[in-house]
């Protein structure tokens, strides 16, 4: 629980952290909120020698109306998320499930852009994220780029973000008056989720996220197909972990969390639905 | 003194005053031993073994003691002259129990995940463990043996000297005529014969260890902080094992953040301190990490319980066979065989049982952390075997749980009641402990909402849990440990000094880590003594201050060093009134002592104060003959009878059965430990171990591979609840005074721990009992409960109810 040496340069700029991570190249890391590099660091899982605070980056601190969508900049931490306005009227599945991220300390240090970039599958905001569409932008060396949260999540930890790139801004679609909500299962508050779902639904169109329903946060698209196609949401719920495939660990076998995610899927949809 | 109640009685005993020790903890300036400043100490790291069974071919620490700031590094090998003796045992629970050596660093092979292999001594923590990752061993590992009765087989030996793994058997058969256990059950009209496991915990006090080894620069003196329940113990072990002169050895327990059995006991890190400070001559000191605790201190429970009930047509109890298997883990600590003996008197509970008890337990061992005292140590395991398996024997004979418990309770009027073990029960009335708890929780509307809700194809199922408990604790009396080849007495010792000036000085030889002593001693002597109690001072933890004490567990701190302070204030006022008769010209039969005054009787405007005769005490110009100066008493109480608290909880929760997510409704827990020194604190103790047992029914479990690598060595993986993951606690009390000792007082420390398990777990099991279900294990995770639903429903009829 000791963590090895490593050294720390703090940025004051997206433009100085990518630079920093060019010159000390693949033993470099960004912290920001620390909440799951510094864990793993105490436990020696991970041994950056250089840490590059990214965590004061306050222009990166952010939630806008862009419009069609919310922009929240990527150094926004989870309780400012959970307690926006904007968030709440526009996109409040999202202000809600952020609102479910571990606990209170967790909510005041976490960041929205640490939490995608660490690309968790078990973490609560990718998987929302990911149901509700929502567009990443990432500023490299080479300029900005966006990348579609559909294509970001490679497996565990992994995603497209390059180890050169900052990811600055995740953009939410508005949800435009759609039932949403946010089912997280677990068995202390604090916890991860063992199985989560994130849903709305508008009509026939609706988008179910899974939380821990794989090697990434899995967009369940056979349910909203079943609900575009007329199915009942009983009947499209039973399609919950089709599009999954979850491992077992100590709190639930293989089984069970197929089963966890079709139930959960259900009562998400009954409220997203009512 | 601030109060948070208005007094309940004009007595300071019974009242809720704030915890005197409070403050310096909630402020943050109680001094734990990480916190202590010591210049020039070098700081310990102990490399661990990853195997759970493994030869050790080779270390190579070159690499490691050419760090900068790393001042030594030694191995297993390179210290076994440093040990006189084996880490202690204190309990040989047979003559022919097998004891293997176990030395503070494995020399030639390692036992399980957690072994200590080497140790590195540097200038800072941080150097200390990347030294520790710098040392290369090379290993020859062999299959471990994890799983109990994978043990028992003796497929594979965790010590092949040994010639098995079974440690030793150890019965109580009690028969009025030979052959009347099974005669009973041959003629019983119901039986039950059940299984039930009891997993291992990680105790995870709050506090982790920690270790300040500090040898005087002349003379051969040491003085030795740890983070430990028994200082005491401690420092005569510490003698033993390690051939220092006991008069030269102070131990200190400093602020010490929780035990709950974890720090009864001596540990590898505590001697590898003290011999490596003697033999560097420098302080040393060893700081354990959150990960480190969960495989370097022990676990508890650990066991497989086989019940068998018999009972007679009526639905009365007429035999009880039970056979345990004990998981020691890879060595034997301080206590570990003994612990699933000390349940062994209380399997029969709260009943009435003839004598046809037959009792056996084998000790075995594993490749994996050793077990050892856990809050209740032995006591939870056997009520909650008795009170699942009652309540699966009320099943059978067809009667409501609480009913079924009431026909089989020792009557009240049968106390005090020599139970078919041949121990004493002082006191007790279980049928008003559980009218009370039946009464808070509103029994029957519950059981009526319960028949109203849990009809077919309801998702959510109301199930009530009731468990109800004798404890066997304030561990003494010193005779029976004796017969128990315990080898360490149950006595306690209390000085009361009350200095020049009437304020009052108490050593106690009990050390408190969490548990109010400080209050509640300075209320008992308040009381006795008329004075206030914040002009109390209590001394304890430090064996040159308090050089008497056997330390503070098994719920023994009130029962016995409680009373041992109440017992050393009668002695100094018999003393104070010898003074007062004197100056006053009385006949010392005619004092009266009130309210710290003495009075003569018929002679009203005669009076003495005490604190006037303190002062008098201390100038001692005007003393009786042969009188001593000074107020001081001191008195070693060893009990004549053990304490024996009782109560009933209660528990209701609500399963989800398409998830398997318990929600706990509502807790009720009725605890009767006799007088009540201060309820707050009484409260206190419920409330705590209420949560640790309900932890161990839905929460905890130390989860080891079939490697034997601890899969939860985090707080993320090892399920402690927060306050948010337990109901609100509804406490009620009765109160039948310990006839035992003058104060009348019974311990409480464990009790709720003891309750809680069981209560939930039927709880769980009665809601699921339409759907076929039986039994449910421990810990009851979603996942758990899902199964056991499954597994139900697939051998029930389509209907959901039991064929
Ligand atoms: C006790 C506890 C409980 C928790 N419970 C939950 C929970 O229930 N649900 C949940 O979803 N999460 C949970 N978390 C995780 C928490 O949400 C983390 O804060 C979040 O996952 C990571 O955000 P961070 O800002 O702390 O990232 P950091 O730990 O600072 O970084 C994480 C990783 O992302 C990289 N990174 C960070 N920011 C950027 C960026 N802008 N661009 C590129 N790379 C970046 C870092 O280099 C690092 O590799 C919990 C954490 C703790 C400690």
């Amino acid at each position: 629980m000791i963590p090895a040496a490593f050294d720390y340069v703090r940025a004051e700029s997206a433009e100085e952290a990518i630079s920093l991570i060019g010159q000390h190249g693949d033993e470099a890391k960004f912290i920001a909120g620390g909440h799951s590099l510094l864990p793993m660091m105490k436990l020696r899982l991970a041994q950056p020698s250089v840490l590059i605070d990214i965590g004061r980056l306050s222009d990166l601190s952010y939630i806008r109306d862009g419009g069609d969508h919310i922009a929240i900049g990527a150094m926004t931490r989870h309780m400012d998320v959970e307690t926006s306005d904007l968030l709440e009227q526009h996109v409040p599945l999202l202000a809600h499930a952020a609102g479910h991220v571990g606990d209170p300390q967790v909510r005041h240090r976490g960041t929205i852009g640490g939490s995608i970039a660490h690309a968790d599958p078990a973490s609560d905001l990718p998987a929302t994220t990911l149901a509700l569409g929502a567009t990443y932008i990432a500023q490299g060396p080479n300029g900005t780029r966006e990348i579609a949260a559909s294509d970001f999540y490679q497996t565990f930890f992994e995603s497209a973000l390059n180890a050169d790139e900052v990811l600055t801004e995740i953009r939410v679609p508005k949800m435009n008056g759609a039932g949403w909500s946010f089912q997280k299962f677990n068995r202390r508050a604090q916890d991860w989720a063992i199985v989560g779902v994130a849903a709305w639904r508008n009509g026939d169109q609706a988008g179910v996220g899974l939380v821990n329903m794989g090697a990434t946060p899995v967009l369940a698209t056979s349910v909203a197909a079943a609900i575009a196609g007329g199915a009942s949401v009983a009947e499209a719920a039973e399609q919950a972990a089709a599009d999954a495939d979850p491992q077992a660990d100590l709190n639930a076998s293989v089984e069970y969390r197929q089963h966890l995610a079709r139930v959960l899927t259900r009562r998400a949809l009954e409220t997203a639905s009512a | 003194m601030t109060m948070t109640d208005a007094p309940t009685a004009t007595s300071v005993i019974g009242q809720r005053l704030l915890r005197k020790e409070d403050p310096v903890l909630l402020t943050g300036e109680a001094v734990f031993a990480n916190d202590m400043k010591v210049p020039g100490a070098l700081h310990m790291a102990v490399l661990r073994s990853p195997y759970a069974s493994a030869t050790i071919v080779s270390i190579d620490t070159s690499a490691a003691a050419a760090m900068p700031g790393v001042r030594a590094v030694y191995t297993g090998a390179d210290l076994a002259e440093q040990w006189a003796a084996p880490m202690p045992c204190a309990w040989a629970v047979t003559e022919d129990m097998l004891n293997p050596p176990h030395h503070p660093i494995a020399i030639d092979a390692v036992h399980y995940v957690g072994d200590g292999v080497a140790v590195v001594l540097a200038d800072s923590d941080a150097i200390a463990h990347d030294a520790i990752e710098a040392i290369d061993v090379e290993y020859d590992s062999r299959e471990p043996i994890i799983d109990l009765d994978d043990a028992l087989s003796d497929r594979v030996l965790v010590h092949p000297d040994l010639g098995t793994n079974s440690s030793y058997t150890w019965n109580l058969l009690i028969e009025e005529t030979d052959g009347a256990v099974q005669k009973a059950f041959d003629e019983a009209a119901y039986t039950v014969s059940e299984r039930y496991v009891q997993q291992r915990l990680i105790p995870m006090a709050m506090e982790p260890r920690a270790v300040v080894s500090i040898p005087q620069p002349f003379g051969g003196d040491l003085t030795l902080y740890t983070s430990t329940q028994i200082p005491h113990v401690l420092k005569v072990m510490i003698a033993v094992t390690l051939g220092v002169p006991e008069h030269q050895l102070r131990v200190i327990a400093p602020a010490v953040g929780g035990g709950f059995g974890s720090k009864l006991d001596v540990y590898a890190e505590e001697l590898l301190c003290v011999a490596l400070s003697r033999k560097h001559g420098v302080p040393v000191r060893w700081n354990e990490t959150r990960s480190e605790n969960t495989v370097a201190t022990i676990q508890g429970r650990g066991q497989i319980q086989h019940m068998e009930l018999a009972a007679d047509a009526d639905g009365k109890l007429t035999a009880m066979r039970v056979r345990l298997t004990a998981d020691m883990g890879a060595y034997m600590q301080l206590i570990t065989p003994g612990i699933p003996l000390l349940g062994a008197f209380l399997y029969a509970g709260v009943y009435d049982l003839p004598k046809a008890y037959d009792f056996s337990c084998t000790g075995v061992f594993t490749n994996l952390t050793p077990t050892d005292a856990y809050r209740g140590a032995g006591r939870p395991e056997a009520t909650y075997a008795i009170e699942r398996a009652m309540d699966a024997l009320a099943a059978v004979v067809g009667l409501d749980p609480l009913e079924f418990r009431r026909r089989n309770f020792i009557r009240k009027e049968q106390f005090p009641y020599e139970a078919c073990t041949g121990l004493t029960y002082d006191s007790g009335d279980h049928d008003a402990a559980a009218t009370i708890a039946a009464d808070m929780i509103d029994y029957a509307g519950v059981r009526a909402r319960q028949a109203e809700q849990n009809v077919d194809g309801a998702t959510k199922r109301l199930g009530l849990g009731v468990s109800t408990y004798f404890e066997m604790c304030g561990l003494a009396p010193s005779r029976v440990l004796a017969s128990l080849n315990y080898s360490a007495g149950g006595w306690e010792a209390a000085t009361v000094r009350i200095l020049p000036t009437s304020k009052v000085q108490v050593v106690t030889g009990t050390s408190p880590h969490g548990q109010g002593h400080e209050t509640s001693w300075s209320m008992i002597v308040a009381d006795k003594l008329g004075i206030d109690p914040a002009d109390v001072d209590v001394l304890h933890s430090d064996t040159t201050i308090a050089p008497l004490g056997m330390d503070t567990y098994g719920s023994r701190s009130l029962p016995v060093g409680g009373v041992a302070v109440g017992m050393a204030c009668d002695k100094v006022i018999d003393k104070a009134k010898q003074i007062a008769a004197h100056q006053m010209e009385a006949n010392v039969d005619d004092l009266e002592f009130t309210g710290g005054v003495f009075r003569v009787a018929g002679s009203p405007d005669k009076e003495m104060p005490l604190a006037a005769i303190a002062f008098e005490a201390f100038t001692a110009h005007n003393l009786p003959d042969g009188l001593e100066p000074n107020l001081e008493a001191q008195v070693t109480y060893d009990p004549p009878n053990f304490s024996w608290p009782f109560g009933t909880h209660m528990c209701l929760v609500e399963v989800d059965i398409e998830t398997g997510a318990i929600e706990v409704l509502q807790y009720v827990a009725v605890d009767d430990c006799g007088n009540q020194v201060n309820p707050m604190i009484v409260e206190g103790q419920v409330h705590g171990g209420v949560v640790q047992g309900l932890a161990q029914a839905l929460f905890e479990g130390a989860d080891h591979d079939a490697d034997g690598n601890l899969r939860t060595s985090t707080l993320a993986d090892y399920l402690v609840p927060a306050a948010s993951d337990v109901p609100s606690i509804t406490t009620g009390r009765s109160v039948t005074p310990s006839p035992t000792n003058p104060l009348g007082v019974k311990g409480v420390g464990e009790a709720g721990t003891i309750g809680a398990a069981p209560a939930v777990m039927n709880a769980i099991v009665d809601a699921l009992s339409g759907l076929g279900v039986h039994d449910v294990s421990m810990p009851a995770s979603p996942n758990t409960v899902w199964n056991a639903i499954h597994a139900a429903q697939s051998t029930t009829s389509p209907n959901g109810g039991p064929q």
